[in-house]
């Protein structure tokens, strides 16, 4: 029982991790209708720089705002200077560019920075925290999860209170009619990818010291998880990536708790095939309109 | 890719069959030519051949873009050493056993491409290339988890030693592109001819407007699965080859690197273009080795830095500066001077002079190769 606890409480935080990043993506989609298969990498290198930062000087707060910063320009330079000369009318060369992108960020990190891992220490101790006797959470994790509801709160204020939400949401489902109503949709575009990619490097970075350490793949898997965890809910849905990603944090540490970390993958590779062959827009989808 | 423009069907296939046949004699009197290790090389682009030309059909035809082709493959030789080990085992002659090995191959990539058709047959864009994606990442898991396939080291592949008469003439890197050769020849000749007909017409028809096709009774669903299955079968063969020439099969070589290089080499051959995926597939198997043989005249620290990173590098910007600059990939980028070469040669029968002055309404119109960016097909 206790192990449940355990379990299920690190699998949350976790899964809040995996959630940010979720939402990173369904930002990039709702912004510009491209899953950006380059997330992870892009994110990886904004931690790189945080990690330089923190060395540096020692803060983890500077290294924050780093990660952040690094984040949303490589965001949007990769809108300008990539994505926006490609054509938009199908998905298939948006994809195929990130794709590119992810190959070229990995190998030159890689060439940069050799194959190791560098540990990153984190900020609050990873001990676990008893309640009544019963082993919770670390205050690491405590941080994470904190940090997590704090960040998916403020991109709900944002998206929905805020005069900049309401013109990023209406170029996204409606660019012709947002362009004749005055909102500069170019520029709402970039807006979405640099917020989005300043968000995947924050996931990261709570990542990092709960992984191995930080290396040029070492945000692979947690991009597959999210993948998993955006096509749960729905590319569309904010609402559920946030359920999704601690779905699958949860199944991902009770698999790995009770069976074995190599089942892990198999676990999530079997929910994203049955959630999208129930159903394929995810679960959390509108309904498609009608086709023929 | 120039194909009869006028002519029955059979007339076209057989026109298909005979430039396959000619460029099989002329790529196996090649490896003559060749030392045992470029024969090996040439092997190993043969069995990637086999990969690309079928994904080359699914992703520049169908539009659905596969990252998981490595593990068809895998699937493919896999299927492979399940069938032959134990025929081998029972003692079956080298021929029999290669071919049910083969027959193995073909079920198991064949049934890995069922079901990734029926999946992609509902999944539009990124669904797709995403759920394709976890399956690359799942299969080192799944071949550890799997009894009976080896783990982390794999399987060993049954040899293929030289037959009887040809021991004096070949050694066993030249018997290997011959048999790759042959098996490319047979796993590519039908795609081309898939394309190049009905079937062809409506996986463009699909791509190019679902609804459209709908209303003209294709069936979208149909079309992606057989698409799928076609273009895994191919792959399949293209594993087996593979395992066969390495006499290995191991998750660790078909990796999501590996799959992203066959996304590399039909993107930058052309998407759509068997020609491109050839060059597509001697591209991804020799700029690796060139990159490695100048980056280890380096120091050694250096060296192993670039190991294996600079090859990656360059594919991934090769890959962005196509799709960004030239989306036709080289298909297209050489299209112009092989025209100009084709109209200097003389003709066998008569075509039409120039296309568009012909009548809009000759169903085989859409069958010449157009190079057109890969957003528009």
């Amino acid at each position: 029982m206790d192990r449940l606890v355990l379990l299920v409480s690190t699998g949350v935080a976790r899964g809040l991790v995996i959630a940010l990043f979720a939402l990173s993506l369904v930002i990039i989609w709702r912004a510009a209708r491209i899953v950006n298969f380059a997330q992870a990498a892009m994110a990886v290198v904004a931690v790189y720089v945080a990690f330089a930062v923190e060395a540096a000087t020692g803060s983890y707060v500077l290294a924050v705002l780093a990660a952040l910063v690094t984040g949303a320009l490589l965001g949007a330079w990769v809108e300008r200077g990539l994505m926006r000369r490609v054509s938009g009318r199908t998905p298939l060369p948006g994809m195929i560019v990130a794709i590119g992108l992810v190959m070229v960020l990995q190998s030159v990190l890689g060439i940069l920075f050799g194959p190791k891992h560098r540990p990153m220490t984190p900020v609050f101790a990873e001990t676990p925290l008893s309640v009544g006797g019963v082993p919770v959470l670390s205050r690491y994790d405590l941080f994470v999860l904190v940090v997590a509801l704090v960040v998916v709160a403020g991109l709900g204020l944002l998206f929905n209170r805020s005069t900049l939400g309401l013109q990023l949401r209406a170029s996204a489902t409606a660019p012709e009619v947002s362009r004749l109503l005055g909102v500069r949709v170019p520029r709402m575009v970039t807006i979405g990818w640099m917020l989005s990619c300043a968000v995947a490097a924050l996931a990261v970075l709570l990542l990092v010291p709960t992984e191995l350490g930080l290396n040029a793949h070492s945000a692979d898997v947690l991009f597959v998880h999210a993948f998993t965890v955006a096509v749960l809910g729905g590319l569309d849905s904010p609402v559920g990536a946030l359920l999704g990603g601690v779905v699958v944090g949860v199944i991902v540490s009770l698999v790995t708790g009770y069976a074995s970390a190599g089942l892990a993958p198999l676990a999530v590779l079997a929910l994203l095939t049955v959630v999208l062959l129930v159903r394929p827009g995810g679960i959390f989808a509108p309904k498609e309109a009608r086709t023929a | 890719m120039n194909r009869p423009v006028t002519g029955t069907r059979a007339r076209s296939v057989r026109a298909i069959v005979v430039r396959a046949a000619l460029l099989t004699l002329l790529a196996l009197a090649a490896t003559f030519a060749l030392d045992p290790f470029r024969n090996y090389q040439l092997a190993v682009i043969a069995a990637t051949f086999c990969a690309t030309a079928g994904l080359t059909l699914l992703v520049g035809l169908t539009g659905q873009l596969s990252l998981g082709h490595a593990v068809l493959m895998a699937a493919g030789g896999y299927g492979y050493v399940l069938v032959a080990g134990p025929a081998g085992d029972a003692g079956l002659p080298g021929p029999a056993r290669f071919a049910l090995g083969l027959a193995g191959a073909l079920a198991a990539s064949g049934a890995v491409g069922v079901l990734l058709g029926l999946a992609g047959a509902r999944l539009r864009g990124p669904y797709l290339a995403g759920l394709t994606l976890a399956l690359v990442i799942a299969l080192p898991a799944a071949a550890t988890q799997i009894p009976g396939l080896g783990k982390d080291q794999g399987l060993s592949v049954p040899f293929e030693a030289v037959p009887g008469p040809l021991t004096g003439v070949m050694v066993v890197e030249q018997w290997h592109a011959w048999i790759a050769i042959v098996v490319a020849a047979v796993a590519v000749t039908p795609l081309v001819v898939l394309r190049s007909g009905r079937a062809g017409l409506r996986m463009r028809a699909v791509h190019g407007d679902e609804v459209a096709a709908r209303l003209a009774g294709v069936s979208p669903a149909r079309v992606k699965v057989g698409a799928f299955v076609a273009s895994s079968l191919s792959a399949g063969l293209g594993g087996a080859v593979l395992a066969v020439v390495t006499q290995n099969v191991s998750p660790g070589r078909y990796s999501l690197a590996f799959s992203l290089l066959l996304v590399v080499a039909v993107v930058v051959g052309g998407l759509g273009s068997v020609g491109g995926a050839a060059a597509g597939a001697a591209l991804v198997v020799l700029l690796p080795w060139v990159v490695e043989t100048v980056a280890s005249g380096l120091p050694a620290d250096v060296a192993q830095r670039l190991s294996g990173n600079l090859a990656v590098a360059v594919f991934g910007a090769l890959l962005v500066a196509v799709t960004v600059a030239w989306p036709g990939g080289l298909a297209a980028a050489t299209a112009g001077p092989r025209a100009r070469l084709a109209g200097r040669l003389p003709r066998a029968r008569p075509r039409p002079a120039d296309p568009s002055s012909g009548p809009s309404s000759d169903p085989s119109h859409d069958l010449r190769p157009e190079p057109r960016p890969i957003t528009e097909r």
